[in-house]
């Protein structure tokens, strides 16, 4: 088993994803043709089947869909941080666009207590440098505290 | 037409263990031998094959191992446990348009060791769709299956107690099957609220279990099966389903991540079929993970939006209930075998000879994964 975090592979069609995550950054793909936002990144957009793109800003604030605390057997990166709250987040400004990430609240010292996350949560992207071309988004639950 | 002209007349399966000595190819060579006696036909009329992508056996050593003759069609059907409905499916297409005669469909699988896990071979470098989830740490299959499940939780006001009774129920089913890992096994409620989580809200129980073995049947026109020993079981009707936007297993990207392919495969299984869901007598529904069940349970219409898991609650599975569900024991007590238990078990309904037999039963479902692309088939008695 692998003893890092995996890190994503980048593609052509996912690089502006990743370069602007390094600029602590949180963007969705949209077409270049039809301007129709899609998650995850891929190469053709469904809608007018457009193989340009673009990067649309987002605020990185968006609200828990839901979430799972995973506990051992894991990979051995995963297991040393067990347990830890992983959530599927939709964003403020494209509700039905849905990102995994890892949770975290506020004060680092709460970080146990899964008891404070509640789907519907406000959250916030932060980003966490993996390597030096991934930064990978993760949230930020700011209230309930 | 597929309808009605195709059935399986011959089951086979070897014993299930946590560890077995054989190969996954003897394994196999030992299942797919028995389902032809089982029959009562010979190898060297096998002409058409089908199996898993996952299947690590090729069709030409599992060929040349049995002796078969001359093969004229094979087709491998993707994506584990959406696979073995799929996998039949085709080859019953393949007899019913006459491209071939007799058919195989088998799965052998050695997964009982630990080091086994797909999830454990997760390479640095993530670069299919996975790359979006398993860098944030939801790796497993189990975390992706609790994340749906805490939102149908909290949605329709459930908790893991009114979850508890699918592991619950199925475990009394496999307690009456001898060859069931879990034969005599008692689980109880407090034994699964007292359990160990694996992914919150999922427990151990909620997770199928880690098996070696193989299953196969056997596939022959209906014309063909009214010439043999064994009651047939006639494939009805049978359906794919892919949903739009799905993702495999992480299928969060739909409009709404609750409506599955399973609805799919469902909406165009009963279009194709005589019959309605208040007709099925019973059903093996695909249970790599406990949340699968009250999902695929409303996604084929045997119960309501939201309403699966006091339907289980007040005994909706159970053997006298409204729709017996995984008789056997399935994959969360009986064996994992990517779904092909409970084709054999949906056989046996038919032919009136399952542990837990359903009196007078007639037409029985089988269905594949929800979390995948996936697919289902409707068995009926002559």
């Amino acid at each position: 088993m692998i003893e890092n975090i995996p890190i994503p592979g980048i593609e052509d069609y996912d690089k502006g994803f990743w370069s602007h995550t390094s600029k602590s950054q949180l963007v969705v793909q949209s077409c270049s043709h039809c301007n129709k936002v899609r998650f995850p990144p891929r190469p053709m957009c469904p809608s007018c089947h457009c193989l340009e793109h673009k990067w649309e800003k987002v605020s990185g604030k968006g609200e828990v869909w839901s979430f799972v605390v995973p506990r051992p057997p894991l990979l051995p990166a995963f297991e040393e941080i067990s347990p830890y709250a992983v959530g599927l987040i939709s964003l403020e400004e494209h509700p039905f666009i849905r990102m995994v990430g890892r949770l975290k609240i506020e004060e680092a010292q709460k970080n146990d207590d899964f008891e404070l996350i509640k789907i519907g949560s406000k959250v916030e992207v932060a980003f966490e440098k993996l390597t030096k071309e991934i930064c990978l988004p993760y949230w930020v639950i700011k209230e309930n505290l | 037409m597929l309808k009605d002209k195709t059935a399986i007349v011959g089951i086979g399966q070897t014993e299930f263990a946590k560890r077995l000595e054989e190969s996954e190819l003897e394994l196999a060579c030992t299942a797919i031998n028995k389902a032809l006696e089982d029959a009562g036909i010979e190898a060297n009329e096998v002409d058409a094959l089908g199996s898993f992508t996952f299947e690590e056996n090729d069709e030409f050593e599992v060929a040349r191992n049995l002796g078969f003759g001359e093969l004229h069609f094979w087709s491998q059907a993707p994506y584990g446990g959406g696979a073995s409905c799929c996998a039949i499916g085709q080859v019953a297409l393949s007899i019913a348009s006459g491209i071939s005669k007799v058919g195989v469909v088998w799965r052998a699988r050695k997964r009982g060791d630990p080091k086994s896990r797909i999830w454990s071979h997760t390479e640095d470098k993530v670069f299919d769709h996975w790359k979006w989830s398993r860098p944030s740490g939801l790796v497993r299959p189990a975390d992706e299956s609790a994340m749906l499940m805490r939102r149908y939780m909290h949605q329709y006001g459930y908790t893991r107690e009114h979850l508890s009774c699918v592991a619950t129920t199925l475990r009394k089913y496999a307690n009456k099957n001898s060859l069931a890992f879990m034969y005599k096994k008692e689980l109880t409620k407090e034994d699964y609220m007292n359990a160990r989580m694996i992914s919150d809200p999922l427990c151990l129980y909620d997770n199928c279990l880690e098996s070696d073995g193989a299953i196969a049947v056997v596939l022959v026109s209906t014309e063909r099966a009214e010439k043999l020993d064994k009651k047939p079981a006639l494939i009805h009707s049978f359906s794919q389903g892919m949903s739009s936007e799905h993702q495999l297993m992480t299928d969060y990207h739909g409009r709404d991540p609750l409506k599955s392919s399973s609805y799919v495969t469902s909406e165009n299984l009963w279009r194709l079929a005589d019959f309605k869901p208040k007709d099925v007598d019973v059903a093996q529904i695909y249970d790599a993970f406990s949340p699968m069940i009250p999902f695929s349970l409303e996604a084929y219409g045997f119960c309501g939006e939201g309403k699966a898991l006091s339907f289980i609650g007040e005994g909706g599975i159970a053997k006298d209930g409204q729709i017996p569900v995984n008789t056997s024991g399935g994959s969360l007590s009986e064996v994992y075998l990517h779904g092909m238990n409970l084709v054999v078990e949906g056989v046996r309904q038919i032919r009136g000879d399952s542990s837990s037999q359903i009196q007078n039963a007639k037409v029985s479902l089988v269905t594949t994964c929800d979390a995948t692309p996936n697919g289902a088939i409707l068995f009926r008695g002559e």
